[in-house]
Order: C-alpha cells, then sequence, then structure tokens
C-alpha cells in the first residue's frame, strides 16, 4: 500500500507532471460533468446514438455489436485494474499472478473484439460515401479520439505485458487514477510510467472532455428500465409547464421539435 | 370499462383513383426535410404490388407486428425485451435504404445554367445521400398502375395459396385497385411497446400515437416493430419520425392533410369509443380470423348510457360524446359493418380502416359475361369468384373470404337499390333484405358514401379550451422546423419541398 502523500509531496512534482497529471485530468472531468449538464439540459433533440443502420448495415452487423460488447468487457476490465487497489484483490484470495494472466488473457480477448469492431465502424464511416457525408463535426472528434485512446492502450498492454517483461500499473497508474478522485491527486505516480501508458491516461482524459459534446452521450440513455416498464405508454397532450418555450436557447434552434 | 376516444379514418377504396395528391400534400407538409426524402407518412400502392417499403407485409422476414407464442401468450414478434436490447447494436431485422429507395433531386440548375448549345439541357436525377448523379431504380409508388407487375407483382406477400398462382400466371386478365396507407395508429401499438426509450406514446385524448422527438434515443426498434413499416428513422437526426395523424389540425377540429386534399373524397375522419381494458384481450385472441369480430367488441357504442356514463367518469367532454354518436368511422364500422381493418392479424387492433373495393369483382363479373347491374348476377359471381376475394381476404380480413363477401354483397345490393331509386323506379326492397339493409339504412349508407358531404365525412371535435395554453405553445412555430442545423436559427429557411442535398457537406 502506498503511504498517503501530503499536498507538498504533490507540490515537489515539476510543473510539467502537475499540468499532464493534475491540472489537464481536473479540466477535463470538469468539462465532462458540466458539458453533460448543460447538454442535458439544452439538447434533448440532438441526444441520440445517431444511428446510420439505415445507410449501411453490412459492416455495422458485425463492427457494431464487435465494437460495443467489446467496449463493455474493456469497462469492466478499468473498473477492475484501476478502481480497485492491489491490496483488496489480494485480501480477496486473488494471487498477483491469477491477476495478471486473467487481466491479460481477459483484455486481450476484449481489446481485440474492440479494435476490430472500431476498425469496422471507422472503415465503413470512411469507405461508404453516404455514411462519410453523414459525418458531422462531433463525429471527426470524437473517431480519432476514440480510436487512439484504444490503439494506444491495446498497444500499451501487447508491448508491455503480452509481450513484454511486464508493467504492474497497479502500483503507478491505478494510484494516480484514484488519488484524483479522492481530491488527492499524486501526480509522481504516473510521471514515471511508460510512455505508452502515459499517453493513453492523457487521451483517455481528452476523450472524457470531447464526451458531452459527442453522440457518446447515448451511453447514459442505455435503456435498462425497458426491462420493466409495461408495454403500452399512454399519455397526456403536452401541458404547458412541459412545452419547450421554457428555455434559453433561440425557438427555431432544432431542440424545439416536438413529435414526429 | 376505461372509455378513451380514439380518432380513427376509414377509406372508401371504390373511390380511390390512384392520384396520390394525398402522398403530396402529406410530404410537403410533413416530410420534405432533410433525413426523411425516402418517408412517405401517406402512401399510395397499387394492389397487388408488393408495397412501400418492399414485401413490408411478410412479417416472416422483417418481425412486424404481434404474435401468439405457444402458450397463446401476446408476445411481439420481433422478440422480447431481453433480445430487443441485445439487438441494440444492430438491429437485424430493420430495413435498409435499399428496400425504400434511394431519394433523388435533380440537377434543377443545369437547365437555366448550362451554356447554349444544339442540345436542350435536362435535368439529371443526382442521389441526395451520395450527392452523384444516379440511375433511379425504384420509388415509393415504382409499381403505380400495376407497373412492372409482370415482373415485380408476383412478390407481394399476399399472393400465398393456390388461388394465387392464378393471379400470377393470368397478368392479362389482371385486376388493381390502389390502397392509400398512414400509420394507422393502433389500439395496441407494436411501435410504442418496442421502443426501448419509452418516447413513442399514444395520445390519451385522441389515440394518435406519436414520437417524442426529445425522448428519443434512435435505437430504431420502432421501424422493426411497425408491421406496417410507418414509422421511419431520419437519417440526419438519428431519430424516427412517423404519421401524425396531423394533430395540429385535429386539435383544431380540422381534418388531416391528406383527408382534405383527397380529390376523391374518399377520406372518413370520425371518433371511436373504446374500452381500453379489453384492448389486450382482444390482441390475443386465439384465432387470426376473429381478431376483426374482438375488434369491434372493444368499441363502444356511444349512444349507450352505460358507456355515456362511462366515458363521462373518463372525463371524456360532452361535445366529443356527441361527436362519437355522429361519428362516420363509427357508422361505417360497426353500424353498416361495412369497412373493414388493414391486416388484423397483426394484431395491433389498427384504426384505419377500408370499405373494400368492388370493382376488380365488378370487372370480373364483365369478364364473365354478367351484368355488373344485376345484383344477382354480382352476388353469383362473389361468391364463386376465387380472385380477387380471396386476396382482398388476406388484406382485410386475415384470409377469411367470407367477410369480405358479406361487405361486398352488401355494397352491391346498396348500389342496385339506389341506382333504380336513382332512375325512378320503385327500388327492390328484397335485394336488401338479403343483406340485411332496410330502406332507411340504405338511405343513410348511400348518404354516407355516395353523397360523401364534407360535414358527414369528416366529424371533429376540436381539443379543448381547457387546454389552450398548451396549444397555444405550439402555435407560434412550425412542429417540423428543419432539422438539426442550428445556422438555420438565424433566418428560418421555407422549403419549398426539393430536398436539400446536403452541397455543403458534399464538397469535402
Amino acid at each position: 500500500m502506498n503511504a498517503v502523500p501530503t499536498p507538498l509531496a504533490a507540490a515537489s512534482a515539476g510543473g510539467a507532471d502537475l499540468l499532464l497529471w493534475v491540472a489537464v485530468p481536473y479540466v477535463c472531468l470538469a468539462v465532462f460533468v458540466v458539458g453533460h449538464i448543460w447538454r442535458f439540459r439544452q439538447d434533448q433533440f440532438g441526444w441520440t446514438s445517431r444511428t446510420s443502420q439505415l445507410l449501411e448495415h453490412r459492416w455495422l452487423r458485425w463492427g457494431s455489436p464487435l465494437f460495443h460488447l467489446g467496449a463493455f468487457m474493456v469497462i469492466a476490465g478499468h473498473v477492475m485494474g484501476l478502481a480497485i487497489p492491489d491490496s483488496w484483490t489480494e485480501a480477496a484470495g486473488i494471487s498477483e499472478h491469477t491477476y495478471h494472466t486473467t487481466a491479460v488473457w481477459g483484455g486481450s480477448v476484449a481489446g481485440v473484439a474492440m479494435v476490430t469492431g472500431l476498425g469496422m465502424l471507422c472503415a465503413r464511416r470512411l469507405l461508404t460515401r453516404t455514411i462519410r457525408l453523414s459525418t458531422n463535426r462531433s463525429d471527426k472528434l470524437l473517431f480519432p479520439l476514440l480510436s487512439a485512446t484504444v490503439l494506444l492502450g491495446i498497444t500499451a498492454t501487447a508491448a508491455h505485458n503480452v509481450f513484454g517483461a511486464g508493467y504492474d500499473y497497479r502500483t503507478t497508474v491505478s494510484v494516480w487514477f484514484r488519488g484524483l478522485f479522492v481530491l488527492q491527486p499524486q501526480p509522481e505516480a504516473i510521471a514515471d510510467a511508460p510512455l505508452l501508458f502515459q499517453l493513453h491516461a492523457l487521451t483517455a482524459f481528452l476523450l472524457f472532455a470531447a464526451w458531452p459534446f459527442t453522440r457518446l452521450v447515448h451511453v447514459w440513455s442505455a435503456p435498462i428500465g425497458y426491462l420493466a416498464r409495461p408495454y403500452l405508454v399512454y399519455r397526456r397532450r403536452a401541458t404547458p409547464t412541459a412545452a419547450p418555450t421554457a428555455g434559453g436557447r433561440p425557438q427555431s434552434a432544432s431542440g424545439s421539435r416536438r413529435a414526429a | 370499462m376505461r372509455v378513451m376516444a380514439q380518432v380513427a379514418m376509414v377509406m372508401n377504396l371504390d373511390k380511390c383513383i390512384g392520384c396520390h395528391t394525398c402522398s403530396v400534400t402529406c410530404k410537403q407538409t410533413w416530410t420534405n426535410r432533410t433525413g426523411v426524402e425516402y418517408a412517405w407518412f401517406n402512401n399510395v400502392e397499387t394492389k397487388p404490388g408488393v408495397g412501400y417499403p418492399r414485401r413490408y407485409e411478410d412479417q416472416e422476414h422483417w418481425k412486424g407486428g404481434w404474435m401468439l407464442d405457444k402458450r397463446g401468450r401476446l408476445v411481439l414478434r420481433s422478440g422480447g425485451r431481453v433480445k430487443r436490447l441485445l439487438s441494440l447494436f444492430s438491429n437485424p431485422d430493420l430495413p435498409s435504404i435499399e428496400d425504400y429507395y434511394e431519394p433523388v433531386t435533380y440537377d434543377y440548375d443545369n437547365l437555366v445554367n448550362a451554356p447554349a448549345g444544339k442540345d436542350i439541357p435536362v435535368a439529371r436525377p443526382r442521389s441526395v445521400l451520395t450527392g452523384k448523379p444516379t440511375a433511379i431504380t425504384w420509388g415509393a409508388n415504382w409499381e403505380d398502375g400495376l407497373g412492372g407487375a409482370p415482373e415485380h407483382a408476383g412478390g407481394d406477400p399476399n399472393l400465398t395459396g393456390e388461388w394465387a398462382e392464378k393471379v400470377k400466371f393470368e397478368f392479362e386478365q389482371t385486376f388493381l385497385f390502389h390502397l392509400p396507407r398512414l400509420c394507422e395508429h393502433c389500439l395496441n401499438p407494436a411501435c410504442v411497446s418496442a421502443c426501448p426509450s419509452g418516447a413513442m406514446y399514444k395520445r390519451v385524448e385522441d389515440g394518435i400515437v406519436l414520437v417524442d422527438q426529445d425522448k428519443c434515443r434512435g435505437w430504431r426498434m420502432c421501424v422493426t416493430a411497425c408491421p406496417y413499416k410507418k414509422v421511419y428513422v431520419n437519417h440526419a437526426t438519428g431519430k424516427a419520425e412517423k404519421c401524425t395523424f396531423c394533430f395540429p389540425r385535429i386539435e383544431a377540429g380540422q381534418p388531416t392533410v391528406c383527408s382534405e386534399t383527397c380529390v376523391g373524397r374518399l377520406r372518413y375522419l370520425g371518433l371511436v369509443l373504446y374500452d381500453a381494458d379489453r384492448v389486450g384481450e382482444a390482441a390475443a385472441t386465439p384465432d387470426e380470423k376473429d381478431l376483426l369480430d374482438a375488434q369491434r367488441n372493444v368499441f363502444l357504442d356511444p349512444s349507450d348510457p352505460e358507456v355515456i356514463a362511462a366515458a363521462r367518469r373518463s372525463g371524456i367532454p360532452e361535445d366529443w360524446l356527441d361527436a362519437a354518436r355522429r361519428s362516420p368511422v363509427y357508422a361505417l364500422i360497426s353500424t353498416y359493418k361495412v369497412a373493414l381493418p388493414l391486416h388484423p392479424e397483426y394484431r395491433t387492433l389498427p384504426m384505419v380502416w377500408y370499405v373494400p373495393p368492388l370493382s376488380p369483382v365488378l370487372d370480373a363479373v364483365d369478364a364473365a359475361g354478367g351484368n355488373q347491374d344485376d345484383p344477382d348476377h354480382v352476388f353469383a359471381a362473389v361468391t364463386r369468384l376465387r380472385i380477387p376475394l380471396e386476396y382482398l381476404a388476406e388484406l382485410f380480413a386475415a384470409g377469411d373470404s367470407e367477410v369480405v363477401a358479406g361487405v361486398l354483397m352488401k355494397l352491391t345490393a346498396l348500389r342496385s337499390y339506389m341506382r333504380e331509386r336513382t332512375l325512378g323506379e320503385e327500388g327492390d326492397e328484397a335485394v336488401l333484405k338479403a343483406v340485411g339493409l332496410t330502406i332507411r339504412e340504405a338511405e343513410d349508407m348511400h348518404r354516407l358514401l355516395a353523397v360523401a358531404k364534407y360535414q358527414d365525412r369528416y366529424v371533429i371535435p376540436a381539443a379543448h379550451k381547457e387546454d389552450a395554453a398548451a396549444l397555444s405553445a405550439m402555435e407560434d412555430r412550425c412542429p417540423v422546423e428543419t432539422s438539426g442545423d442550428p445556422t438555420d436559427a438565424a433566418g428560418r429557411k421555407v422549403m419549398l419541398g426539393i430536398p436539400t442535398l446536403r452541397r455543403n457537406t458534399s464538397g469535402g
């Protein structure tokens, strides 16, 4: 277990480290939170998965499930690796070796599925003209950023943990990551991590910052409630309070459309 | 008993001339926007034909509507809740743009900007999706008037069974009629039940089924679930859109645009009261052929004092009850029983009903050397005829040709009797008796079906003044302003029905 750092210890890190591993993450997280609140309140009409299956379905049929299911596994793996301290897994009787083997194998399967899926989705976006033309500015930000994050992540894992000597990110990167959320930033924990891990962490935070402004918001609308709700939905006509005249945006913007 | 009111429609197919005015005015009103160029909230199909989108009636393939599982429970054909969530990433049963058609615009600029030359400039078609010149190979009414029928009409999913062979192989003795279609605003809507976000809903007050554009997240399950394929994905906004039954007009007591502009005056709009508690039970009727009666039994008689009392308890206003009593739709469906639902076997309890067309039958009577003015000839022909009676039965009665024959005989008797009366003769009451009509009823039906005055066809009570605040919130703007692009915000663009080719993006 790492010693509890003091603010002084954080301050002792270099200026560049402070900027990269404290300032940038906090700014990104702030943008993430505020951006989501703003978008949810202002742009319900734009809040969608922006499906393009109508225009192209042959690539999507394989690419989209591969990407999404792979992503779920990858996210689960990151929760395991970043959020749960190694002392906890040790206490649960999982040896470092068992953890490492599971992480490498599970992570590889998940990573390969996600990369393959994302590759197919990017390919259809670039190669199918109808899809390319329907790509908007937020997609042009999201797809490269997401691809960079995913590729850096899988490359880091491959280079250091599958083919390399093995790098225990749980004592460095994870410590830094958790430190951010308990408001005790430890930039020095990640400062000496391999470059690939550092770049992966940085692009991931940039992705968090971009998240609320892209189609990624549809993640928060995963329709789990559908499993429990009655099939038929009846609703009364819009009441004055529900009418979309509230809100500070010009009425002619797209959010004013109610039903079609 | 939980009484609800539904604004419903009946179309008298004998009067449809296939002019597509309804489709065009609907398109101009609702779908002349980027992203829904291919969407036709109202379209007119030639039957027999594959329809729009292609073969949409083939539910084995498209998985629309409801069915009964092995234990007799009502389930969505596209699968249960878990299966639906698992197919979020890629919906295996979603029609692709090829099943509709590639929307096009034309190089209108070329007509005025082409340099002087020997040849007259032409406006070539250009794909709205790719911006490239394209060849038009399909459209929403490609088979209009049986165009291309020898090649395609055999693909009509209603042509099943032995009798269908005759239709396929005797096209020189062909028949056709037009079938205008719009959203059915079903009592048991499969699209609403399939929407994972709960964005689709049926309005309590008038039964209109709508998509909440602010709640839709683009999971596109409604498109699959709707057996009539009347929910469309807007490919620009990534959200579902569908026929609104022109709710802003209905709320103002006006007929829908398709009805208002129908030159054949074949559409009827009116209220039907129904018992919302019995909807599920009716939709789960074991035998498909009993679905028609089951649905009629869900409708409530607006003159029945018990129904009136229950309706008042449900908060249905007096003028609505009065309108329900004068409803032409209720009269055609339940009193005269001449209107039939389109594909009741989908179990959605659709609310746009059709008076089946006599014309293909009369043509066949002519072809057989009979006199189509003589009801005996027509009665005989109606019972003997294998085509198109069974074809009509596939469409309107889950294959029960007796139901269709009964309606056609009623229409024949009415026609024959009123023809004699119009020619100054007595009129043979026996003909009416044979189909169970009285003289009074015949006159009323004639007034409704043949004279068809505007105020008789459309009995629409306006939405209530108590709700005026809610309505005025909608009033100062168009419910379907231009899509997505915030740059429209400054100066509102008026679209003239010419699809906006995405020129601003197609350059890159």
